[in-house]
């Protein structure tokens, strides 16, 4: 049987008499960024911006379409992080205020691997690639922004004419939006 | 007259036990499955009694895990818990009644359990887990948890395993039970020797969500509406403050919002308690289920301080009950993972000149034999040190390179490496030699 506190003495591996009292460690969810963050692929239209370098939760990152409806805009996305990842996915919010069928106004998105399809194993890779994939296929059939999908569902042409008008910061049916042109 | 037979104890254990009575029968002589090394009988006992043990959490786990181990023999049991008892609590929070609502639950458990099994000392902390330091959970033998959250749980389980050196008393075994409704689960963590919880934490189903356009655009369930209700119309119309799920005012200000747009859509079964069990994410709590996952815990613990039967631990360390479908338990090894974060690579002490600047130390990554990193990133707790991806963040923490070691960590404090090429991060504690 198993004597629990001799058995240790067994494992010399660790040797933890370093000097001064306590100190924080590293945490998990910060170890865990650390690592996606070396694994991103940001590509040519997409950039990171840390605001406290220090501070690794949070973040901005820039979207910049290079095709698609959305070409020519400059869209910026919050990341909050919290010291429950990867337990509880990153919140993401874009900044401005856009013509989207899957972002409300108030900045929210509707991605499904950032609610209901979010597991510890996806990455933070993962989300940029679906938020990469919002700009290039906006999908009017789960709206969060139902104008929008209404107007994409029932013309097409319509619709890019009114993202244009509104990343230009011009208005469509009485709602002004930010211009996000570069 | 009735005759009450005192008959002496084996092992010369005196009559004053005549309460532990059943309890001697396992700590007065050995069995087929006994350790052969155990001293039966008054030193066992001693033992026993003299351990301290933590309990985390005085919830519906908690009650039951103090009562059992107050009459399991304990006699140091230290209690934590943040929260103050809710009326809701009382219908299997059995340590609470009517005139307790609103103090708080480690201090009234405490006294009850104390008032009840003279001789047991109960010492509560009202507060968090996290105002506690390395020294105070260094003074216990074995931490047991009743919690309902995933983050406590990460957190102690992060601190044991922070503990443990050397030294053999610095292994604190953690039994760690959880229930959900009629399901449960009881597990023992050796912290640094078997699987711990964030080996683990893909065995904890993240709490089922509903996508945020069903939300805004089709509700189908009354709780839709409620989620609704929590997550987009609170953001939109009362940004400013900040959401208490405590304060009746703000549930019922959530639950009005919500049960209007349950109308508009024409969904009924919108009520105030309903909304306060989804925003606070309330899991219907089975009494019975506490019960039994309480008792397998403090079996665990028994087990483990007096050797008198194998425990849980050692090989298997997990045991999951269903009690939603018959009844089934299964006990298996939940496997320790190579790459955890938390215990699969603990801190080495790393030897670095006090005037040698993080250039030197990254360069030295590249040529240790034990880590040869090639593009290492670091960080202390507070710092970005160096972190080589993405482009921006190279950019911001490049400054730093040239700075000496002393400008940047604390002597003793804690560095993690990650590298492209390696999956597991590497630990260092920083020793100056000067």
């Amino acid at each position: 049987m198993l004597k629990l506190w001799s058995m240790k003495q067994k494992q010399q591996e660790v040797d933890n008499n370093a000097p001064g009292g306590r100190k924080k460690k590293v945490t998990a969810a910060q170890l865990r960024v650390q690592k996606d963050l070396s694994e991103l692929s940001l590509g040519s239209t997409m950039k990171t911006e840390f605001p406290d370098p220090d501070d690794i939760l949070n973040f901005n990152l820039t979207i910049e379409p290079d095709e698609g409806m959305y070409k020519g805009g400059r869209f910026t996305f919050s990341f909050a992080i919290n010291q429950n990842f990867p337990h509880d996915p990153p919140k993401v919010l874009c900044k401005q205020k856009i013509y989207h069928p899957n972002i409300d106004l108030e900045g929210k998105v509707c991605l499904n691997i950032l609610r209901e399809d979010w597991k510890p194993v996806l990455n933070l890779n993962a989300v940029i690639v679906g938020m990469q994939f919002l700009f290039l296929e906006p999908n009017a059939s789960d709206p969060l922004n139902k104008t929008a999908a209404e107007d994409l569902k029932s013309n097409r042409e319509g619709f890019k004419r009114n993202v244009r008008t509104t990343m230009a910061g011009g208005s469509v049916k009485g709602e002004s939006f930010e211009r996000v042109l570069k | 007259m009735e005759r009450v037979e005192v008959a002496a104890a084996p092992n010369g254990v005196a009559n004053s036990r005549q309460r532990w009575k059943y309890l001697d029968k396992m700590l007065t002589r050995s069995g087929p499955f006994s350790d052969p090394d155990t001293n039966f009988g008054d030193p066992v006992i001693q033992i026993l009694e003299s351990r301290k043990i933590l309990v985390i959490g005085a919830g519906g786990l908690g009650c039951e895990i103090l009562k059992n181990l107050a009459l399991s023999g304990f006699k140091d049991i230290h209690v934590i818990d943040m929260d103050t008892i809710d009326v809701s609590n009382l219908n299997r929070q059995f340590l609470f009644r009517q005139a307790d609502v609103g103090r708080p639950k480690a201090e009234v458990a405490a006294e009850f359990v104390e008032n009840r099994v003279k001789g047991v000392k109960i010492t509560p902390y009202c507060g968090k887990i996290q105002d506690k330091d390395d020294d105070y959970y260094r003074q216990f033998h074995i931490v047991v948890c009743g919690l309902d959250s995933i983050e406590a749980r990460r957190w102690i389980n992060a601190t044991l395993v922070g503990l443990v050196d050397d030294n053999a008393d610095s292994l604190k075994p953690l039994i760690d039970g959880g229930t959900e409704g009629f399901k449960g689960q009881a597990k023992v963590i050796l912290p640094t020797l078997t699987s711990c919880i964030e080996c683990q934490l893909d065995m904890h189903a993240p709490r089922p969500a509903v996508p945020l356009c069903t939300l805004a655009t089709i509700p189908r369930q009354p709780q839709h509406c409620i989620e609704w209700a929590h997550i987009m119309a609170w953001e939109e119309e009362r940004k400013d403050d900040i959401l208490d799920t405590d304060d009746p005012e703000h549930i019922t200000w959530l639950y009005q919002k919500a049960l209007k747009r349950a109308q508009e859509f024409n969904i009924s079964g919108v009520t105030y308690s309903m909304t306060q069990g989804v925003v606070k994410n309330i899991i219907p709590a089975i009494a019975s289920t506490n019960a039994i996952v309480a008792a397998s815990c403090c079996n665990e613990a028994f087990k483990i301080v007096t050797s008198t039967n194998p425990f849980l631990g050692d090989g298997n360390n997990y045991m999951m009950y269903t009690g939603d479908d018959s009844v089934y338990t299964y006990t298996w090894e939940h496997l320790k993972l190579d790459d955890c974060p938390v215990c699969g690579n603990l801190a080495k002490e790393l030897e670095v000149g006090r005037d040698a600047t993080l250039e030197e130390l990254v360069a030295g990554f590249a040529d240790r034999p034990d880590s040869q990193l090639k593009k290492p990133s670091i960080r202390s707790e507070a710092k970005s040190l160096y972190i080589q991806f993405p482009p921006g963040l190279e950019e911001a923490t490049r400054p730093n390179l040239s700075k000496k070691l002393s400008e940047l960590v604390e002597d003793g404090e804690e560095i993690a490496v990650t590298d492209p090429a390696f999956q597991i991060a590497f630990k260092y504690k920083i020793k100056f030699t000067s």
